[in-house]
């Protein structure tokens, strides 16, 4: 059974002014160990659909489960931002800890899980340090831990590298991208960058403009351990050029 | 360092641009500081001196002498119980509108309906001049140190509930998805988010109200008291005893300074803990 099952979706916003059909008829499974892409055309209601699968959301028509079970928002899901959101004024050790504690799941077990990560992908020394003392890319991999510390069965990536500086982003997709496989996650990222997806996901899925539903989806073949060697994989182009004749036309 | 290393010999007969820059910086302070209390005592003895010269009649402005000749004249204990009135009138204020101004805030950001609803009650409150509820505070909670207490309540409060909500609603979406996507109730929302989010802004909205319960006792006792610099400062006005109602201003100024600078001194600390600039 897929880890996650969007079936038959349709998302209908309503606003004062108008009615605002989001999404149509989305299906798309996610197996355990996947690491899948969603781009599309802008504003085609990726944030939308993540925000769905959080739980945050509840579809007009259709089924969004895990593991079988409806989805509401309960620390199943480790939903990743564009910008790391850490917590000014608590210290990173504190700020991984945050999920376990708003789940009551802290406990000596679960600290020391949280805490062996910080040390494993080397924030150990910074546990007592604040965001406001880290670099761009120390944020995010302390935000990747945090979202982990609870250790969600599904993680979704909102365009988790949009907010850095171009430089830092191959550097820090490539840490995320090994945490996460280390850690044996499930992934959905959303992203609007051909190539971030090309360089990071077994299967990528493109999706229409309003209402978004699933233009064409490519299983990605490139045989390189990190997204910034798949970049030099001679595949990467051909893939490119795939997707993004598949996402212009 | 690396100027030390490389001009090792410089060291000794002259200064490096590090200490020039430093050694100006603290002239600068210096100089500042003695200007503010050159001006104070340049004041002070301008005041004096044109009392003296016959300049300014000192029977309607009274002079630093006179103020310091009343002061050892007025009985002490009597002076203190005048002082602790007002603080006590005060501190009670300020620290009712603030809790209550906060506990309302509180409930106007998790009740949207409720928020929706008494906006525009919230609007008008806060246009009307508070000082005209005067007559009808006194009918209603009598004439004594609990209207004063509940006019310093009344101006403080409308402005709190404001700055504050204004500061809950003002959380970044960003962060509070975050908190619901772990699974958050509203309550862990708000503890564990708005209110930290927001403890720089409750401290600033603490330093106005520090000055805004000072103008609501003052206007308080001016309409209704027995006792407290504000009636002293009323009283001497109306016995035309110009040194008892500058006295008074004078330990009012003191009082209200300290009071301020206590303030300020709980917000370097929070800033100092909450890392905002």
């Amino acid at each position: 059974m897929a880890l996650l099952d969007i079936n038959h979706v349709d998302i209908i916003y309503q606003t004062e002014k108008s009615e605002t059909e989001a999404v149509r008829d989305l299906t798309l499974t996610v197996d355990e160990g996947e690491f899948i892409a969603v781009v599309g055309p802008s504003g085609c209601g990726k944030t939308t659909i993540l925000s769905m699968i959080a739980g945050l959301l509840q579809p007009t028509n259709g089924s969004v489960t895990i593991d079988g079970e409806k989805v509401v928002a309960n620390g199943n899901v480790g939903y990743m931002l564009q910008r790391d959101n850490l917590f000014e004024w608590r210290t990173i050790e504190s700020n991984v800890l945050l999920g376990l504690s708003v789940q009551k799941k802290l406990n000596d077990e679960s600290k020391k899980y949280a805490l062996s990560m910080l040390d494993k992908y080397g924030l150990g020394d910074f546990k007592n340090a604040f965001p406001t003392q880290l670099s761009g890319g120390m944020r995010q991999r302390a935000a990747l831990i945090r979202t982990l510390a609870f250790r969600p069965r599904l993680l979704l990536l909102d365009e988790p590298f949009s907010a850095i500086d171009f430089q830092t982003r191959m550097t820090v997709c490539d840490d995320v991208y090994s945490i996460i496989k280390n850690e044996n996650k499930t992934a959905v990222l959303v992203t609007h960058d051909i190539a971030e997806a090309v360089s990071m996901a077994d299967r990528i899925v493109v999706l229409t403009k309003r209402p978004a539903t699933v233009k064409a989806v490519f299983d990605i073949d490139i045989n390189s351990p990190t997204p910034l060697k798949r970049r030099e994989n001679q595949k990467f182009s051909y893939w490119f050029d795939r997707v993004w004749k598949e996402v212009t036309q | 360092m690396k100027i030390n290393k490389r001009l090792p010999c410089r060291m000794t007969t002259s200064k490096t641009p590090r200490q020039v820059y430093l050694w100006k910086r603290r002239t600068d302070k210096i100089t500042v500081i003695l200007f503010r209390i050159g001006l104070l005592v340049f004041l002070i003895g301008l005041w004096e001196l044109a009392a003296k010269l016959d300049w300014i009649d000192p029977f309607i402005t009274s002079c630093p002498s006179r103020i310091v000749k009343i002061l050892s004249t007025i009985d002490v204990s009597e002076l203190f119980t005048h002082i602790l009135y007002t603080l006590v009138e005060c501190i009670i204020g300020f620290f009712v509108a603030s809790g209550l101004g906060i506990l309302i805030a509180i409930l106007l950001w998790r009740f949207n309906k409720l928020r929706r609803v008494l906006e525009p009650y919230i609007v008008v409150l806060n246009a009307l001049p508070k000082i005209a509820l005067g007559p009808i505070i006194i009918i209603w909670v009598g004439a004594g140190a609990q209207a004063i207490i509940v006019m310093t309540v009344l101006i403080c409060i409308i402005v709190t509930v404001i700055s504050v909500l204004n500061g809950f609603m003002a959380v970044d979406e960003g962060k509070i998805l975050l908190m619901r996507s772990m699974g958050a109730s509203r309550f862990q929302i708000l503890i564990k988010l708005i209110i930290p989010a927001n403890i720089p802004a409750l401290v600033n909205m603490l330093k106005i109200n520090v000055g805004l319960a000072w103008v609501g006792t003052i206007m308080g006792e001016y309409l209704v008291s027995t006792a407290g610099l504000g009636y002293l400062i009323i009283y001497g006005s109306q016995v035309f005893k110009m040194d008892l109602v500058m006295a008074s201003t004078v330990i009012l100024c003191i009082l209200a300074t300290v009071m301020y600078l206590v303030v300020a001194g709980v917000e370097k600390l929070t800033k100092k803990r909450y890392h905002v600039e």
